[in-house]
């Protein structure tokens, strides 16, 4: 026995010898010069162990590529082992020595005949892995059998090389016409041969937003939810991400697909659950709500969800982030599942915030007591941020439920009475948001919050503390006092205090007008003399000339109602929301932005949208009315944004170039609402709030101390401070605002010089319709575009088609490709009674922002009127922005024409044109396209053309016409290659027509 | 899909890098170190992160950081899930997943990897099917290896890989076939100072030890199925039989699985077995504060509360604690301020108490946070939820197998507030 035992430790000694950890104890000197020597050997097991010493160096990050050529001679062997290790040796060098790969083609093209299909299978997954190009040839036959291979092993390993191969060279793949193959394989026999397929054509679907990959029809959907039964659970994960792109034909198809994917809310796999809750949140929608299914089905996500909480942090987190859209599409879903969101005290920081952020979403008057004892008791943990962020969720829930508003003002007291910093700080700005909430019911609290005001070090703290003096500067008796007080260090302060205090204190002249002449006097100098803040300054400036001039109107544009705030502020924007949901379980999801904001290199990415309700009797697949926010559930009047009411403006304050990515889609709708939904409602229709200071109605003062814009003059007009989130517009919105009254006036001319007729105008197409009544609450919108006298125009015909009379119309646009604004307001001077048409034209030019948009001349636009504001949008034709002065010299076409890399060029077919090369070229001269020089070979007309956009871009064209032959072929040059489709598609009407 | 992989350990060292597309160069990982450096503890690292060319997902596993980098729209969870598995299946190779056995075991490790994914798709992730392909390392085998000059990778398909139980070897073979089943019960729970019930639900868990011959198919039942709403399962399990009769059918994996995860919820299913009377205090004035809990049995089933353990985050500017404790041991750990009080069994008949006077720092205000408890407890022989396995049939092989099935509860987040 004894013996036994010192045996097994002898062995287990032995056995710790012969541990990997050898290999790092090589010494640095000479080693690649050992391991030379050992590959060379003539033992076998020497040379194994030399392969796995120079894996293990490799593994670790030190460069063995020295070694190429002797490891890849130990490639030809009968030892799987070994083999392997020389293939892993190979896919990490082969791309730093392509033509000592070459030498290896041999062996792989030989590997993928043998018998066993383990070595078969290994060799093509292998080549697909050396990102040669040279070798990608060789690559080709061999996967080719592969694909074909009667074992489903490697059928499927050689689906996923597709994609590797796609990845190195896409156009082969194509020529090949592996994508074929690949498609066939989603109808394997095998459903991990068919999962495999699926997700090499997802993947390289991602590179080709337009390519019809995974084109889904009920057939390949049948197959593919019976492969989801039988595949592994990442097969599971693929085929589920694919369903989620389908949209069902009808709400039986639907819940016949919810009823097949749900089992898979049991999975032990997170992400099968997640991808699965995707498909039945976006497939639900189709289904009729008062369907039993459909009550089933909401009973059935909670569990799952609730689950995916006790998993491993990271997953929790997530999922949580999911959770918060899922709860703001579908609350009932969890809204009885309250407690599984309390924070334990040892959760990572991350998980705590999310979990927060969803109680208080889920906050309702049924859990408030439940919901803030939590609070209180968050509100004295050790994380200084999630006690912010408790005691913030604290105003949160006083603003979102207005029966625990009392408790939640006694609660933050409470804090406040521990006098930490901090909290402190949190609790008065939040207490500032509940006193905009609920006028006049709280104020007895300011004796409390006036004693703490030597404590606040944080600029919005002050900036709150002194919006509430202000405010409530009559209840004050020392309000004068306590804003000289932070008179003294004004310069010290940031922009947000100084502003707000300059505010404050014309309020407190305003309401003790007696007292603080003085007051006043001096923080208007301080702001309009000593400041060097534009923001600052012209806001002093604008208080200074209201109070000399009219003080009677300065009182009623300063001390203005304020419109409310709402608790809805944190809420995603509802077609963003939309989105988002599409792409649960995805980055996307995670960060709440649309893919097209932030995943790199796909270009293009189709925004997803939810498929319509089956009663709402909307149409499903209207791509033009993609802005349109299909929930008709949500309130108009909202103004969303994503994060606390904190946060808000950083997203949207840097300024937009061209070149910049997308910011998110949202901004538009973000800017419009606020625009049209806060500022006109209050005013006459005709100025907007970006007015010139001489206007005389000045934008109303209002009072959100966090100052967030300091680039907007109007700022806090919108009242709440997200309001201003859409004025993330930046400076360069500036200019058509003050050119709106000059060709505003000049309108009528150009109306005239419309109605008259060009003899050779441009093309304008026939109006089409942008907005259906059904989608605007009655009233129907269609138009077209046009360039008139070297003015673009959109000409409108709006129908009212509703009960009631429509007046107060407005119109807003977001950015698009070429920064097209309206050059004045929208003139609709008439009230359109129902069933009325009228005819309105509105003039643009090209100054606005500028983002660029999918597709480049998508135009997204807001109408308001006195019912509400509604969103379309609309695609204009490229032509109207050719200018006039387009006709380039013969010598610098030329000359361009050279110059342009010929990568930039693209060819198009026109079919079906029936002009002879004069009348086209003429046809064409009446839309800017000018045609320089004309060339006749062997019965072929060539015309060179030029064009020049209003940004500056040139276009070249040559356009080739056989006589006899109605089929044109035109070829664009330009430096920006991606204007070519549009250019095109302008040829063609411009010719058809 | 997945492009790279890095391992890290706690201090910042990448230790391992494996790409499945082209190389990504390790300075990628610098925003991760960044993220690092300002999360303080490594739990609250992120989990992901972005850069301007890549996403960096991570989870942090004893001790290890394990970074994926991706390019493309991932579903996170699939890479999160991943890690997870990379991690498991490294733990049931080498039975420990930390820095040294990796690097003892590079090559495999790397092997393995390959083996999991390719081209960033998983391949292998079943650790059958994977210990089929490579073969774990042995004492024995390394031994027999050196002599005879074999290998331990597999040079036959694993036949796992393709049937329609990829779970599952062919040809198994045991002298001894059993069948062992652990119900294992996690209470998480949020107690408030009065001692009621803030939160508590119950994870439950069915691991399952089966080495059985051939291709058994097993059926288990349950007494009270009724109590299970909310079920994960392993992918073996047949879930109309699930939907339709409430009894677990299955073909099960040979060797160690987890056959299902399940969640109780209802508040008044979860019994809370433990009472905790405490006072923690600290004075307004003067350096010092007192501490005095008492634990006791409340709904344990007759069963005995084992392994009993107290564990306190005391507030920073506590500095030394003087107490009694009338059984078990108790530590005060200055750095992390931690107090742990090991008191072992619960005696229902003499109570556990633990006494005494904290000193503070003089001249510190009073400790704002009121310091959480934890508790950790174990109950041997007892479902906490009630749960009860009612039989276990096998049917498609001859043999008779050894069966058993052990309960036990131990405490998960159990927390009580002060």
């Amino acid at each position: 026995m004894q013996e036994w035992a010192n045996q097994l430790c002898e062995n287990r000694q032995f056995g710790s010898k012969m541990t990997d950890s050898k290999y790092f104890t090589t010494t640095k000197k000479g080693e690649i010069f050992e391991l030379k020597a050992e590959l060379n050997s003539d033992k076998k097991e020497k040379k194994k162990e030399a392969v796995k010493k120079v894996i293990a160096s490799m593994t670790v990050g030190k460069d063995v590529s020295a070694l190429f050529p002797d490891v890849v001679n130990c490639m030809q062997t009968d030892n799987l082992e070994l083999k392997k290790l020389v293939y892993l040796y190979l896919m990490n060098y082969a791309k730093s020595q392509p033509d000592m790969a070459i030498m290896a083609v041999n062996t792989f093209v030989k590997d993928c005949e043998d018998p066993n299909p383990l070595i078969r299978a290994l060799a093509v997954r292998t080549m697909g892995c050396i990102r040669v190009d040279k070798i990608t040839e060789y690559l080709c036959e061999p996967l080719r059998k592969c694909l074909k291979d009667e074992d489903p092993y490697v059928r499927k390993t050689a689906a996923v090389c597709v994609a590797k191969l796609h990845d190195i060279n896409a156009q082969l793949v194509e020529d090949q016409g592996f994508l074929d193959t690949l498609k066939d394989l989603i109808s394997d026999s095998n459903p991990m041969v068919v999962a495999n397929a699926v997700a090499a054509l997802s993947e390289i679907a991602e590179s080709h937003p337009n390519s019809n990959l995974l084109d889904l029809n009920p057939q390949t959907i049948n197959k593919l939810l019976t492969a989801l039964n039988e595949c592994t659970e990442w097969g599971q994960i693929f085929i589920l991400d694919c369903l989620a792109n389908y949209t069902p034909r009808d709400d039986r198809e639907s819940q016949s697909i919810c009823e097949r994917v749900t089992p898979r809310l049991s999975h032990a796999n997170s992400a099968v659950v997640l991808s699965a809750v995707k498909v039945l949140m976006k497939f639900m929608e189709m289904l009729p709500k008062d369907l039993d299914y459909y009550g089933t089905l909401l009973k059935k996500l909670a569990p799952p969800l609730v689950t995916l909480l006790s998993a491993e942090p990271e997953l929790q987190y997530v999922a949580l982030r999911n959770i918060n859209l899922i709860v703001q599409r579908r609350p009932e879903i969890l809204k009885h599942e309250m407690k599984v969101f309390f924070v334990k005290y040892n959760d990572p920081i991350y998980v705590k915030l999310e979990k927060l952020d969803i109680m208080i979403r889920l906050a309702s008057q049924a859990n408030i007591a439940q919901v803030l004892a939590e609070l209180k008791e968050y509100a004295t943990e050790v994380d200084v941020d999630f006690v912010r962020k408790a005691v913030r969720a604290i105003g949160r829930c006083a603003i979102k439920v207005e029966q625990s508003a009392e408790r939640c003002v006694s609660t933050l007291l409470d804090l406040i009475q521990t006098k930490v910093n901090y909290v402190v700080q949190e609790a008065i700005v939040v207490i500032k948001d509940i006193f905009r909430k609920y006028p006049n019911k709280y104020e007895s609290v300011i004796a409390t919050l006036c004693e703490n005001l030597d404590s606040l070090d944080e600029p919005e703290a002050r900036a709150a503390m002194i919006w509430i003096v202000g405010e409530y500067a009559e209840r004050i008796d020392n309000a004068d006092e306590l804003l000289e007080s932070f008179l003294e260090g004004f310069h010290d302060e940031s922009t947000q205090v100084q502003l707000q205090l300059l505010t404050a204190i014309v309020k407190l002249f305003l309401k003790k007008p007696t007292e603080t002449q003085e007051l006043v006097q001096q923080v208007l100098s301080l702001a309009t003399q000593d400041s060097d803040n534009p923001d600052l300054r012209d806001r002093g400036y604008i208080y200074w000339r209201l109070l000399s001039t009219d003080p009677v109107a300065a009182k009623e544009v300063v001390l203005a109602e304020k419109p409310l705030i709402s608790e809805e502020t944190d809420l995603i924007e509802p077609t963003l929301l939309e989105e988002l949901i599409c792409h649960i379980g995805t980055l996307a999801s995670v960060y709440h932005k649309p893919p097209s904001a932030f995943v790199e290199g796909s270009r293009g990415v189709q925004h997803k949208r939810l498929p319509g309700s089956a009663g709402s009797g909307e149409s499903v697949e209207s791509p033009d009315t993609g802005s349109a926010p299909v929930a008709s559930e949500a309130p108009p009047a909202v103004i969303p944004s994503q994060d606390l009411l904190g946060d808000l403006l950083n997203l949207d304050l840097t300024p937009t170039t061209t070149t910049g990515p997308p910011p998110p889609s949202s901004a538009m709708q973000m800017g419009a609402m606020d625009l049209l939904g806060g500022g006109l409602d209050s005013l006459p229709p005709v100025p907007l709030r970006r007015d010139t200071p001489q206007s005389p109605q000045p934008p109303h003062q209002s009072p959100s101390p966090p100052d967030y814009s300091p680039t907007e003059l109007g700022v806090d007009l919108g009242g709440s401070p997200a309001m201003t989130a859409g004025f993330g517009a930046p400076p360069t919105a500036g200019p058509p605002s003050f050119t709106a009254p000059v060709s505003g006036g000049l309108d009528d001319l150009f109306d005239l010089g419309g109605g008259v007729g060009m003899p050779m105008g441009a093309y304008v197409p026939p109006k089409t319709l942008w907005l259906p009544a059904m989608k605007a609450k009655g009233l129907e919108i269609s138009g077209t575009f046009g360039r008139r006298a070297g003015v673009v125009q959109m000409e409108m015909t709006l129908t009212n088609k509703a009960m009631s009379v429509m007046t107060d119309f407005a119109i807003q646009f977001n950015r698009n490709s070429f920064g097209l604004a309206p050059a004045g307001p929208l003139q609709v001077l008439t009230p359109v009674s129902p069933n009325q048409s009228i005819e309105a034209v509105l003039p643009l030019n090209t100054v606005g922002p500028v983002m660029k948009m999918e597709p480049l001349n998508n135009l997204q636009v807001a109408v308001k009127n006195n019912i509400d504001v509604f969103y379309f949008s609309c695609q204009y034709p490229i032509s109207m922005l050719f200018v006039e002065d387009g006709k380039m010299e013969r010598q610098v076409f030329l000359a361009t024409w050279k110059d342009i890399p010929n990568e930039n060029e693209s060819k198009f077919q026109l079919n079906d044109c029936h002009l002879n090369a004069d009348a086209a070229s003429s046809k064409l001269q009446g839309s800017n396209i000018f045609t320089i020089a004309k060339r006749t070979v062997e019965g072929q007309d060539m015309l060179y053309q030029s064009m020049k956009l209003t940004n500056g871009i040139w276009v070249l064209a040559e356009l080739r016409a056989q006589a006899g032959n109605p089929n044109y072929t035109v070829s664009l040059r330009c430096r920006a290659p991606e204007v070519s489709q549009c250019v095109f598609q302008s040829y063609e009407a411009v010719l058809k027509n | 899909m997945i492009h790279s992989l890095f391992l890290i350990n706690y201090t910042g060292d990448i230790f391992l890098e494996k790409h499945w597309k082209s190389v990504i160069n390790r300075s990628v990982c610098d925003y991760f170190f960044e993220a690092k450096e300002k999360a303080l503890e490594p739990e609250n690292v992120p989990p992901i992160l972005q850069t301007p060319h890549h996403y960096l997902i991570n989870i942090y596993r004893g001790k290890l950081f394990f970074l994926a980098v991706i390019q493309t729209e991932v579903p996170p969870l699939f890479v999160i899930e991943f890690l997870h598995k990379v991690a498991d299946t490294l733990q049931d190779y080498f039975g420990d997943c930390s820095e040294g056995v990796i690097k003892d075991n590079l090559v495999t490790v790397y092997e393995i990897l390959e083996e999991m994914l390719d081209n960033g798709f998983p391949l292998a992730t079943e650790s059958n099917v994977l210990q089929e392909m490579i073969r774990p390392p042995t004492i024995l085998r390394s031994v027999v290896n050196t002599l005879t000059g074999g290998s331990n990778v597999g040079d036959t398909l694993p036949t796992g890989q393709l049937s329609n139980i990829p779970w599952r070897r062919a040809g198994v073979k045991y002298t001894n076939n059993e069948a062992y089943f652990d119900v294992i019960e996690e209470i998480d729970a949020i107690l408030d100072k009065s001692g009621s019930t803030v939160f508590a639900e119950i994870q439950g868990v069915i691991e399952a030890c089966v080495r059985l011959t051939g291709m058994p198919d097993l059926t288990l039942s349950f007494m009270n199925p009724r109590l299970l709403d909310d079920v994960s399962f392993h992918p073996c399990v047949r879930f109309k039989r699930w939907e339709s009769e409430r009894v677990l059918s299955f073909i099960p994996p040979d060797g160690n699985f987890t056959l299902m995860t399940y969640h109780v919820s209802s508040q008044n299913l979860v019994a809370i077995p433990v009472y905790v009377k405490q006072n923690i205090s600290f004075m307004e004035t003067g350096s010092c504060g007192r501490l005095d809990i008492t634990i006791g049995p409340k709904q344990t089933m007759g069963k005995t509360v084992e392994g009993l353990l107290v564990t306190i985050h005391m507030p920073k500017a506590v500095l030394s604690a003087n107490l009694t404790a009338t059984q078990g041991n108790y530590t005060y750990d200055l750095a992390t301020k931690v107090l742990v009080w090991d008191v072992g069994k619960l005696n229902p008949q003499k109570l556990p108490n633990l006494r005494g006077s904290l000193s503070v720092q003089s001249g510190a205000p009073k400790p704002e946070e009121n310091p959480s408890l934890n508790i950790d407890m174990k109950i041997q022989q007892l479902a906490i939820s009630g749960l009860k396995v009612n039989r276990l049939d096998m049917y498609g092989e001859k043999y008779k197998p050894f069966k058993g099935v052990k309960y036990l509860t131990r405490a998960g987040k159990f927390q009580v507030r002060t």
